[in-house]
């Protein structure tokens, strides 16, 4: 009796509405094939690059002394431009979300101005700003300031590249959420301090996490603008992109996918959390589909 | 006597009772002016100071003229590529339903997540003249690595994620009902795709376009591994600003830097108008 099942679907007609059977397997395989080809074949030629001598080349090279300094930079320079980037991008949510004034949209523009620019402009500034030839470098020679070709130049470099992560992630959110809650606490003899700490803050805190959780990832993986300011001291300035660079460039290819393997794996993880999120407490998180 | 004073008096803020404004719109002010604009200041301001003649001739020098045209030529065909592509995936995201959907919705995102030298590395690793890509494309003739062609792979996979991410969200908000009448109304499926949905998309294509076109035009990472950097031929604008610095050549860097600014400032305000257009057409952003 299986003719009697298959029979009325076969005579109802195709919904208008949709595409072919046909149409829609060539456009899903086309579309995964792109994606296969640009997205998964890169990631997984990191691992296999990595691992092509086996784990305990991979793990040698990974104990090498200036790879260890140069993940220990990575860390110290998100630690230190990770808050730096969160407490601006709070204090801008909260002027611009919580009020109305004049300018509100240019300033929001304005913020929003590192993305548009190039990461090596983005470094170049900081060396013309600081550089032999501006009006600070003579002084700041003379008084034994080092900044360019230094952690404080790489470190201003990657707050410049990832400065609006947290903050336009939390506009658009505290923007939708409105000033009702925190009028409320202010009424009820609330501390500034403590409607934010109270209200706010446990309001935020997703879209707060997402936009951070994007920061760090940037922060860790910054090529462009950090190559310009470090000056590559081995050992000294070099991130781990840097690193990446370098043992590439001296056909070291294992050390150099070793490394950029644990590159990888944060960005694997950072998808994943951001996933997370955005499958959980999607509703707490505003424009959790919106470019970066 | 008040309300009379305070009427007509022209404020630049509305009255509010929370707390902090001041604080922290300060804050950001001074924040933003620090780390972002007077810097970025600093570029217009010594680009200004070298002279016209002198900017000019840095500009116009030919080795600039071709990086520039490269970045600009292999972004906007790493751009087109992105719209075809981009849009079919966003489409096959939002309208069918197939094992592994989310997964492959969660990695349109890696381009942002994963580092640009890392992609560089990987992607010169497939598309080299020994890699799994490369080489069975060398058998048929074609050199994908260290060519443009190679920069254009590179800024693929960079700019993506905008096309699919602008797109995406605009298709999940379309009335399914004007599909059902335009299919009452006798239309074929393709008509209805390409007469009455494309048209809806289109400034969301074009934000997606923009985005993606901006973020190649100013790409280092990916692109230096892949490109060769043989210049005239596959050298990108970013790259040669480098080669300028490392000549301690501060004008030359600066000015190529500053065509760089002022052609992106004119980007955003393209995006922004094609938004603001959208708004009034559509009644939606892109």
């Amino acid at each position: 009796m299986a003719l009697d099942i298959d029979a009325p679907a076969a005579t109802v007609p195709l919904r208008p509405t949709t595409e072919t059977p046909l149409a829609r397997g060539i456009l899903i395989a086309v579309a995964l094939a792109f994606l296969a080809f640009f997205l998964f074949l890169p990631l997984v030629i990191v691992f296999v690059e990595a691992f092509r001598r086996g784990a305990g080349v991979f793990l040698a090279a990974l104990a090498e002394p200036e790879t260890l300094a140069a993940i220990r930079l990575t860390l110290l320079v998100a630690a230190i431009s990770v808050p730096c980037n969160l407490v601006f991008g709070v204090a801008a949510a909260w002027a611009i979300a919580k009020f109305e004034f004049k300018g509100k949209a240019f300033l929001t523009t304005l913020i929003d101005l590192p993305f548009s620019v190039s990461p090596v402009i983005a470094g170049l500034v900081y060396v013309l700003l600081f550089g032999a030839g501006s009006a600070l470098g003579p002084w700041l020679k003379s008084h034994g300031i080092e900044i360019l070709f230094a952690v404080p130049g790489i470190v201003l470099a990657t707050i410049f590249v990832t400065f609006p992560f947290v903050a336009r992630e939390l506009i658009p959110l505290m923007q939708e959420q409105g000033t009702g809650d925190e009028e409320a606490a202010i009424a009820l003899g609330a501390s500034g301090w403590q409607t934010f700490w109270y209200v706010t803050l446990p309001n935020i805190k997703w879209g707060l996490l997402y936009g951070v959780l994007l920061c760090n990832a940037r922060a860790m993986g910054e090529f462009g603008a950090v190559s310009v300011v470090s000056g590559h001291v081995r050992g000294l300035t070099n991130t781990m992109p840097l690193q990446v660079e370098i043992l590439y460039n001296e056909y070291n290819f294992v050390a150099a996918f070793a490394v950029a393997s644990l590159l990888a794996l944060l960005a694997l993880v950072t998808l994943v959390l951001k996933t997370i999120l955005e499958m959980r407490y999607g509703h707490a998180i505003a424009g959790a589909a919106a470019p970066h | 006597m008040s309300l009379v004073l305070a009427a007509p008096r022209w404020r630049w803020r509305r009255p509010s009772v929370l707390p902090g404004f001041g604080l922290t719109l300060g804050f950001a002010l001074v924040y933003l002016s620090l780390i972002v604009l007077i810097p970025l200041a600093g570029v217009v301001w010594r680009s200004a100071s070298l002279g016209w003649p002198q900017f000019w001739a840095i500009a116009t020098d030919e080795r600039t003229v071709q990086a520039l045209k490269i970045s600009f030529g292999a972004s906007l065909v790493a751009a087109s590529v992105n719209v075809v592509f981009g849009v079919i995936v966003a489409w096959v995201l939002v309208r069918y339903r197939f094992p592994g959907r989310r997964i492959v919705d969660a990695a349109v995102d890696l381009p942002f997540a994963l580092p640009t030298a890392v992609a560089g590395i990987a992607l010169t690793a497939i598309y080299a003249p020994n890699g799994w890509i490369g080489a069975p494309l060398v058998a048929l003739g074609f050199k994908v690595a260290f060519t443009p062609v190679g920069i254009v792979i590179a800024l693929v996979f960079i700019g993506l994620p905008f096309v699919v991410r602008t797109v995406q969200p605009v298709m999940e908000e379309i009335d399914r009902e004007v599909e059902e009448v335009a299919a009452t109304l006798g239309a074929r499926r393709w008509q209805t795709i390409s007469r009455v949905l494309l048209p809806g998309l289109a400034p969301s294509i074009l934000t997606g376009f923009a985005l993606a076109f901006a973020r190649a035009v100013g790409e280092y990472g990916s692109v230096i591994f892949i490109a060769g950097n043989i210049p005239y031929v596959s050298e990108i604008a970013p790259l040669l600003i480098v080669i300028r610095l490392e000549e301690y050549d501060y004008p030359a860097a600066t000015a190529i830097a500053a065509v760089m600014l002022a052609i992106s400032f004119v980007m955003l305000l393209v995006i922004n108008l094609v938004q603001a257009w959208s708004r009034r057409r559509f009644g939606y952003g892109a």
